[in-house]
């Protein structure tokens, strides 16, 4: 009877056991196996046998390639940027501040926000369709069976990539915007370039600089190991090409906010 | 050669051999064994899981029960580095051919060989020479797989898997999709490379003629399991009307 009693209280407690909707647990699921991938990446990019030459032609195709989108992208928010700073500032009699606001706020946020968005869009999708490609065509698996490390090869190489050349192409994309606002503030004022960097920089210590730079490093990385994961485990089919690479760039985008507002607050607090 | 292949070294095994997903076998309790030289063809409706064996021989794909024994040692347990190893002695031409479309056919060919911990510089121009000479496309060495036709692709494929000097070569329908001269040739090409290299073949086909022209033993496979074995001449006048269905329009 006390065994009955004891079955049935537990078949109530099984009743009402908090259970998680199916998109959750899926949610938790993609979040854990990203987890294991990136792990296995960061492994595999300190474990010898290391793909040299590979690794060259992915930071031309990802660094070298990607210098004019982001540079255009960096000349146009430190116009726009500095255009719209203007009037405002006039209004309060701040027009000397310009120079420092625009690249506070270029070097500190709009920077590296932007152009890693801008380089999840090209890089992310990329790297999600060709590899997602490949996996389809069973390629992946071709080098598989020959004996080989299909994921040294093509995951390692991409993501040492895009985790290395995404902080350049940001550092690259300031300069250009701040030379962008310099332009902007001489279409209605007149001031020398170096007179405008001096007072650009005049309110911007290392203390700045390093915790921006760092978060590109992470946003790369993101970035890569998103894409790589995407393509890597695309299913069979053409069309999963299409959602692997849409799927890459929805995710590294979102990593890349989420990341940022926690290395803000990380920032905040060491510095 | 008997039926069972047993009259020489064996180099593979398969044991009670089950594959499922989710709630689908697809294999089920297939058991075979595959002597050193001998060319097994394995022959069945589309969806019977004739290319699934293969995948699970190979260790593209984990085997539900069974073991898989190639070169006399469990396959399927091995840790990845040690497959590898096993791997580098097995040669698989996939149905597509799978050739590395961002690579010239040299780097195609020269891809698994430069990453083997053995590997000689100075073999590799010669070696890749001769594996396109084996399958008479030495001028196609700077093309893009791209530019290749159909059966180009699969003599290329062929080719890249000859690059390693592997002892056993699996077939994934090596033929299909190609016009029947080009079959023709590709079936002949084959049983050349049998002839010169003495490896042992696994052919999963649904093409009669290149079957009769180079199996030793044809299995027939049904609802994933094997429901026929033996020469292509006895399986020919077989009573069961399912497996004498394959050869009656050869």
């Amino acid at each position: 009877m006390a065994a009955d009693t004891k079955t049935s209280q537990l078949q109530d407690v099984k009743k009402f056991r908090f259970k998680f909707p199916e998109s959750v647990e899926s949610l938790f699921l993609k979040v854990a196996m990203l987890s294991v991938f990136a792990l296995k990446c960061l492994k595999g990019i300190f474990r010898p046998p290391f793909e040299f030459v590979e690794s060259l032609k992915q930071f031309y195709e990802i660094g070298y390639k990607s210098f004019g989108l982001i540079a255009i992208t960096g000349f146009i928010i430190g116009l726009t940027l500095t255009l719209q700073s203007v009037p405002t500032l006039n209004k309060f009699g701040a027009e000397s501040l310009v120079p420092s606001m625009v690249a506070l706020a270029v070097i500190l946020e709009i920077g590296p926000v932007i152009s890693s968005l801008i380089f999840a869009g090209k890089i992310g999708s990329g790297i999600g369709a060709e590899l997602g490609s490949m996996k389809v065509t069973e390629q992946i698996s071709a080098m598989e069976v020959s004996g080989t490390n299909p994921f040294k090869y093509l995951v390692v190489t991409r993501v040492i990539a895009t985790t290395l050349m995404l902080p350049l192409l940001v550092i690259l994309a300031d300069s250009i915007a701040l030379f962008g606002g310099f332009i902007a503030v001489n279409l209605t004022n007149s001031t020398s370039l170096e007179l405008f960097m001096i007072n650009s920089f005049s309110s911007i210590d290392l203390k700045d600089i390093i915790p921006a730079v760092v978060k590109t490093f992470l946003f790369g990385f993101s970035i890569g190991v998103v894409g790589c994961y995407e393509g890597y485990n695309a299913d069979r089919g053409t069309e999963s090409v299409g959602i692997a690479a849409n799927t890459a760039v929805v995710i590294s985008s979102l990593l890349v906010i989420l990341i940022d507002m926690v290395m803000v607050q990380l920032t905040s607090i060491i510095f | 050669m008997d039926n069972n292949g047993a009259n020489g070294d064996i180099v593979l095994e398969i044991s009670g051999l089950q594959k499922s997903f989710g709630d689908y076998t697809v294999l089920e309790d297939i058991e075979l064994e595959i002597s050193k030289g001998e060319t097994i063809v394995l022959l069945g409706k589309s969806g019977t899981g004739k290319s699934v064996i293969l995948q699970c021989i190979i260790g593209l794909l984990i085997p539900t029960k069974g073991t898989i024994k190639v070169f006399g040692e469990e396959f399927t347990n091995l840790p990845e580095d040690k497959k590898n190893l096993i791997r580098r002695r097995i040669g698989f031409l996939f149905q597509s051919g799978a050739l590395y479309d961002s690579m010239t056919v040299r780097q195609n060919l020269e891809f698994p060989v430069i990453r083997q911990p053995d590997y000689k510089k100075s073999d590799l121009t010669p070696k890749v020479e001769e594996a396109l000479k084996n399958v008479s496309l030495s001028d196609a060495v700077d093309k893009m797989p791209s530019e290749l036709s159909g059966g180009m692709k699969k003599r290329i494929a062929l080719a890249r898997t000859l690059m390693l000097d592997p002892e056993i070569i699996l077939y994934d329908e090596p033929t299909t999709g190609l016009d029947p001269v080009t079959s023709n040739e590709i079936s002949h090409l084959i049983l050349e490379m049998q002839k010169k290299f003495n490896v042992t073949s696994l052919i999963v086909t649904h093409d009669i003629p290149c079957a009769k022209l180079v199996a030793d033993r044809i299995i027939v496979l049904k609802e994933g399991k094997i429901t026929a074995m033996g020469s292509y001449d006895e399986l020919e006048k077989s009573e069961d009307e399912f497996v004498r269905g394959f050869f009656e329009f050869s």
